[in-house]
């Protein structure tokens, strides 16, 4: 069986996904909203796992809620929390309960969350687990041994365009586009000539790639990334733009810029498609689509 | 190469000796007086401060090296003074610790926690260097070991949290696959980069770990 989102990547349509960000806590409606708001707009939801290494209700759970509302969903998974035997576990349960698509990970820091004594477990890294799911794909554990009932995942991973230095960035994106990987999701990008050039290098891959979106809602959050937000670069041209405006009317610029970018890239046909990240503003995505004519 | 320490609080050490108030005190003349939180001079500040919250000290020794078999010999010759105290106080590291417990059945008890085993790189600056792992993969990676050097011990290249050469978790510290990066282009040796490292056996040597020499 071959995923929704695998489908939508194979039939060389510009691809959408979004994310949605599982609560600390068991309130789940303001996540349940967001999944009943973009569940028909994107062709996948990518389910955060402990995002920023801060502890939430669990990316699996928020999977199922998607596939719950018949939406499809992207399970992030990260090695930071789980040993090998917990990861490949929990892949044959997504996989027994319909959910056929994985980004990986490697995860944050421990100490950039809010549980900052915890071990990080990294027995594992975004490669190996790719590497892992392949094997799980063909019927075997880590551990040598035979499954009974194997999965079949639609296996993704990421990569940083913007990463300085890039030789480093570039020789793991080759190792993981080697090991198998179907798809990239990437961090945020927003200069269009450095992803052209990065594009021109994962074409010859031939790795499909979702550039990422990451919405800027205002000018202060723009200067904080660029400065402070490891791999990403966000030109002065937009910030300038977006301070241009009265504060009011920054978060309408910022879904204005997404918009643009999304439109420029399709019509450049640069990449595959997006991955519109908004960050706590999800309500506004699908003001985002339609800022870029989709 | 030192065993890294620093010294726990006053208030730690107040509480792990509560109830024993007759303390002989070792230190040791090689990582602990190097790292000045275990010799002759902080030996004597302790043997002040315990003095202070009403405890009697019997007497007190810095070791030349308190992991080898000198700290039994060190031992002996304090006997007198060691068999009036309740308890030992440590300020040599934990390798210390084990050593001095081997000898005697008193409690022995650390003034200082042991962090890592570090080489000076510079005056006065120590890095951890080396885990242990039983893998050794500097040949692969010019010498820089991404298992004590990336925060995350990553073997297949760098994480998406690094930044102009820096690690996500402080600015101050440098990125291992950078570093590892660079040496490697220096060395005309990049192809080891795009090499698949698999997981990590993590019982190489079985925990306990253990070795006799034949």
């Amino acid at each position: 069986m071959v995923s929704r989102f695998k489908e939508a990547l194979n039939s060389g349509k510009f691809v959408i996904t979004s994310e949605v960000a599982p609560p600390k806590g068991t309130n789940l409606e303001k996540m349940f909203h967001h999944i009943e708001l973009l569940k028909d707009k994107v062709d996948a939801m990518n389910v955060t796992d402990h995002q920023s290494s801060v502890m939430r209700y669990p990316s699996l759970g928020g999977c199922l809620a998607v596939k719950e509302r018949g939406g499809e969903a992207i399970m992030q998974m990260t090695c930071r929390d789980r040993n090998r035997m917990a990861l490949e576990a929990d892949l044959l349960f997504a996989y027994s309960r319909g959910i056929e698509n994985v980004l990986c990970l490697t995860g944050d820091a421990v100490p950039v969350g809010d549980h900052k004594e915890a071990k990080g477990v990294f027995d594992l890294d975004s490669l190996q687990l790719l590497k892992a799911i392949k094997q799980l794909t063909a019927g075997e554990d880590l551990g040598g041994n035979k499954l009974e009932g194997a999965v079949e995942f639609c296996a993704g991973a990421i990569v940083t365009p913007e990463a300085q230095p890039i030789e480093p960035q570039l020789i793991k994106f080759e190792k993981k586009v080697e090991a198998g990987a179907e798809f990239f999701q990437t961090q945020a990008i927003y200069d269009l000539d450095n992803f052209r050039k990065f594009m021109e290098y994962a074409r010859k891959l031939k790795a499909k790639v979702l550039a990422g979106i990451v919405l800027l809602s205002s000018a202060r959050m723009a200067k904080y990334m660029t400065e402070n937000v490891p791999g990403i670069f966000v030109p002065k041209n937009l910030i300038d733009e977006l301070s241009a405006v009265p504060k009011e009317n920054m978060l309408a610029k910022g879904i204005e810029i997404a918009g643009r970018t999304i439109a420029a890239l399709k019509k450049e046909a640069l990449c595959d498609g997006v991955h519109i990240m908004a960050i706590g503003k999800e309500e506004v995505v699908p003001d985002i689509l339609a800022a870029a004519g989709l | 190469m030192k065993s890294i320490t620093k010294q726990k609080t006053m208030e730690e050490v107040e509480q792990s000796l509560k109830g024993l108030d007759r303390i002989f005190i070792i230190g040791c003349g090689t990582c602990t007086t190097m790292t000045k939180t275990g010799g002759i001079d902080q030996v004597a500040e302790m043997k002040g401060k315990l003095q202070d919250l009403g405890k009697r000290i019997t007497g007190t020794t810095v070791i030349p090296t308190a992991c080898d078999d000198m700290t039994e010999t060190a031992m002996k010759e304090n006997e007198q003074f060691i068999r009036n105290a309740d308890v030992i106080l440590s300020m040599a590291c934990a390798l210390g610790v084990h050593r001095m417990s081997l000898n005697i059945s008193k409690p022995v008890i650390p003034a200082v926690d042991t962090l890592f085993i570090g080489v000076e790189e510079t005056p006065g600056f120590f890095r951890e260097a080396c885990a242990q792992c039983g893998q050794c993969l500097l040949g692969e990676t010019a010498g820089v070991c991404p298992i004590t050097a990336c925060h995350k011990g990553l073997v297949n290249g760098p994480c998406g949290g690094t930044n102009n050469g820096k690690c996500e978790v402080d600015k101050e510290k440098d990125c291992a696959w950078t570093l590892i990066y660079n040496r490697l282009k220096e060395q005309g040796r990049l192809e080891l980069m795009h090499r698949y490292q698999p997981p990590r056996n993590h019982h190489i040597s079985l925990k306990p770990r253990s070795v006799r020499i034949q």
